[in-house]
């Protein structure tokens, strides 16, 4: 039975975009790993086919979808084995704060660059002491009549190179509880006091281009405040499901490639004996029992996007999805090579690549120890 | 716990972890990994001092010391670097069949300079993944004034570094069991005819590029045959059991060099207003890691020490590097979730402890293959089946 409602529309979007992935996107990925970051103009070529921003309205030049199309780009683009082309955080996670909270004029300035791709976003919340206890952002934004002054630094960013713009979570230092300190600001490239710090080296997502971000009395207009002042904190709870949901979806479709790489592996590939490794018993069940797995995500994962698209407060669900689903890519990651033997040592095997740029999706969103610590809060325990 | 180490192992432990101290600079490390290159300069210098070969005879150069010292240093060397760990202690791969195998004028010839640490070996056997000895391929040919080499071998670790090759052939291919006609050759880097491909990309490992190397009418004397003929697969197998405990020590040094950095990133990392270490989720992760680590190296210490006594089995040498692997890939891996966003930086180092373990559980047979090994021993061989 499937859980989620793909239309005639939706399919015809899959597969121009899957052919899209497979003519201007994979070909480069070698040499996106290679470079540590993919060229600004693919994210405009993205933006040129309509596959940036899926659910932002038309008026700003976006195709006007529902949430299924954004689970097709995130599927889509973990078919390609890399996440240097980080589309679904710049559309699914940054964008939506400006689609939801920015005035009328901010909208007017920024979503068409965010569809187009002219405009490749950011979020920064984690600093170098403030990584899952967002209560400790140390970096401060002070109003200077009609300006407001920045000074901080991030880390972890991703997009961070290439972001044109970055929504920056910092604190009035005047307010005393944390929780009523922050807000929302949205920082342009080149203002100055904004600089990038390095380019992260990282285990894998060697073609994503994670960086420190440093802020030294950077002056931003008063008008690219986002929403209200004070209620950063609010804000980033209610993106943070989708963000979660949308990691979620990256993790299974991560599994659902490696599990099916490896089982055409096993089947085309004989073991010591000279038999495929698919007909070996223990390799069955190695695959089955992954199989197993998947599909448990799969169903678990359909019905969160389909409550999640109603409108559902499913906060717990999201918060187990992420911390399940990302573990099982893991797992999965780990238990695929074992059966490529030594092949699997290598890069030449695409499960190495997943195998490093998977281990990232149970620390990044919140990380599965910080998972459980909300499921649990909500869960009333 | 201990183990009841003597002193003098005790000395050995403290020498070796001075050693990597002084000379594992991270920083050489990290972008030597990269390059996959490996620094020769600290192989000499670990030979000069005696942790190459500790349990090589000392007419070798050798320490004259045994498995369970040799085990000492891998696990204290991979602990403070799994990836220049384990890749100063595979420089002599190759060389173990000499030392058990070879005639003494062939081990005179070759082991005092890998016990120097001025000679890289290593072994060319596998011809595809999870290739089976038994079914090798290559062959060597008896010509007038020796045997003349063909064939092609893949994984050869260290095989574009290597001064010498430790090669299966098929010596006799009328033999009613494969096994029987296999034999072992020692050739030379630099003999006409070797040609070594580009290195993999290593996932781990980085410091022991595995390539393909390939041996058209590669021509050596009879006193490069170890062994007698068709020893090749007794004494590879014999080789695999000594070489499992040496794996297993290195994926004991790698979890407990990545438990290090664990343990002191929790003490010292703050969140919501205390270190890590105080939440009892954080408390139990460690214990938990400490628990396993310590199982992993009273089996693999069990193993070298067995094989000392002379009681060396299959079983204990596969079950150390089984669990002890399996210790490796959960203890880095927790490791780097203790650490966040941190462990998964180059810099934090955690990241290729984790790499590294994986290197150490599939190499030389991944978990199924170990498995294999216990239940053919415990069980009895399977039969042929329908």
């Amino acid at each position: 039975m499937q859980l989620l409602s793909y239309t005639e529309a939706h399919h015809r979007f899959r597969k121009r975009l899957r052919e899209f992935l497979s003519t201007e996107v994979s070909p480069c990925v070698d040499q996106w790993e290679k470079d540590r970051i993919v060229p600004k103009s693919v994210w405009r070529r993205m933006g040129q086919e309509g596959f940036l921003c899926p659910t932002v309205s038309a008026d700003y030049g976006a195709i006007g979808g529902d949430f299924l199309y954004s689970v097709i780009v995130s599927e889509e683009l973990a078919r390609t084995n890399h996440s240097g082309l980080f589309a679904q955080l710049h559309s699914d996670v940054v964008v939506p704060y400006i689609d939801a909270f920015a005035s009328r004029e901010q909208k007017a300035k920024y979503l068409p660059g965010c569809v187009s791709g002219e405009l490749i976003t950011a979020v920064a919340m984690t600093e170098p002491d403030a990584g899952s206890d967002l209560a400790g952002i140390n970096t401060t934004a002070e109003e200077d009549g009609e300006e407001v002054v920045i000074n901080g630094s991030k880390t972890f960013i991703s997009n961070g190179i290439n972001a044109d713009l970055v929504i920056v979570a910092a604190k009035d230092p005047a307010v005393e509880n944390p929780y009523e300190a922050l807000s929302l600001y949205i920082v342009e490239d080149k203002t100055p006091g904004f600089k990038r710090g390095r380019h992260l080296d990282k285990m894998g997502m060697w073609s994503q281009d994670t960086a420190e971000l440093f802020f030294t009395g950077c002056r931003i207009p008063k008008a690219n405040l986002l929403g209200t002042k004070g209620q950063g904190f609010s804000m980033l709870m209610q993106k943070l499901q989708q963000e979660r949901l949308v990691t979620s979806v990256c993790a299974q479709a991560a599994a659902e490639m490696m599990l099916e790489w490896t089982t055409n592996y096993c089947r085309q590939h004989t073991d010591a004996a000279g038999k495929p490794i698919a007909r070996e018993q223990a390799a069955q069940f190695a695959l089955v029992e992954m199989a197993t797995d998947v599909k448990l995500g799969r169903t678990f994962l359909d019905k969160l996007i389909v409550e999640h698209m109603a409108g559902e407060n499913v906060v717990v669900e999201t918060s187990m999805a992420k911390y399940w689903i990302t573990d099982l890519a893991k797992r999965v990651s780990q238990q695929c090579l074992d059966l490529h033997a030594e092949f699997g040592l290598t890069e030449a095997c695409p499960v190495a690549r997943a195998f490093r740029d998977t281990r990232v999706m149970p620390i990044f969103a919140g990380t599965n120890e910080i998972m459980k610590q909300i499921a649990g809060k909500f869960m009333g325990l | 716990m201990d183990f009841n180490l003597s002193k003098a192992q005790k000395q050995i432990q403290k020498a070796a972890w001075e050693f990597a101290r002084g000379k594992f600079d991270r920083e050489m490390i990290l972008a030597r990994s990269l390059t996959q290159s490996f620094p020769r300069r600290i192989l000499e210098e670990a030979g000069d001092l005696g942790f190459i070969g500790i349990h090589f005879d000392e007419a070798y150069d050798g320490g004259g010391l045994g498995s369970l010292e040799h085990v000492l240093v891998s696990e204290t060397l991979c602990r403070k670097d799994s990836t220049l760990g384990s890749a100063l202690m595979f420089a002599g791969y190759g060389a173990e069949f000499l030392l058990r195998f070879g005639d003494p004028e062939l081990c005179k010839k070759h082991l005092p300079s890998v016990a120097n640490g001025r000679t890289i070996s290593t072994g060319a056997f596998l011809e595809n993944p999870g290739h089976d000895p038994g079914a090798t391929a290559a062959t060597g040919e008896k010509t007038e004034s020796g045997w003349c080499i063909n064939g092609v071998k893949q994984f050869v670790p260290f095989a574009d570094q290597a001064d010498f090759y430790i090669v299966l052939c098929r010596t006799d291919s009328r033999t009613s069991a494969a096994k029987d006609g296999l034999s072992l050759f020692l050739a030379e880097a630099g003999r006409q005819g070797i040609q070594v491909n580009k290195p993999c990309d290593n996932l781990g490992g980085r410091m022991i590029g595995f390539a393909e190397v390939s041996f058209a009418d590669v021509h050596v004397p009879h006193s490069n045959m170890i062994g007698t003929e068709g020893t090749g697969y007794s004494h590879l197998q014999r080789f695999l059991l000594e070489n499992r405990i040496q794996i297993a020590a290195m994926a004991l040094g790698t979890a407990q060099g990545a438990f290090d950095r664990a343990l002191a990133h929790v003490r010292q990392r703050r969140q919501f207003g205390k270190t890590l270490a105080e939440f009892p989720v954080t408390r139990h992760k460690i214990a938990e890691m400490a628990a396993r680590i310590e199982g992993a190296r009273y089996l693999t210490y069990c193993a070298a020490d067995g094989f000392d006594q002379g009681r060396a089995t299959h079983r204990d040498s596969a079950m150390a590097k089984l669990m002890a692997a399996r210790c490796a890939m959960a203890v880095t891996d927790e490791a780097i979730q203790l650490l966040g966003g941190y462990g998964y930086m180059t810099e934090y180092e955690v990241e290729h402890f984790y790499r590294d373990a994986k290197h150490a559980e599939i190499f030389q047979g991944p978990p199924g293959v170990q498995k294999n090994i216990i239940a053919d021993e415990l069980i009895g061989k399977p039969g042929p089946g329908r």
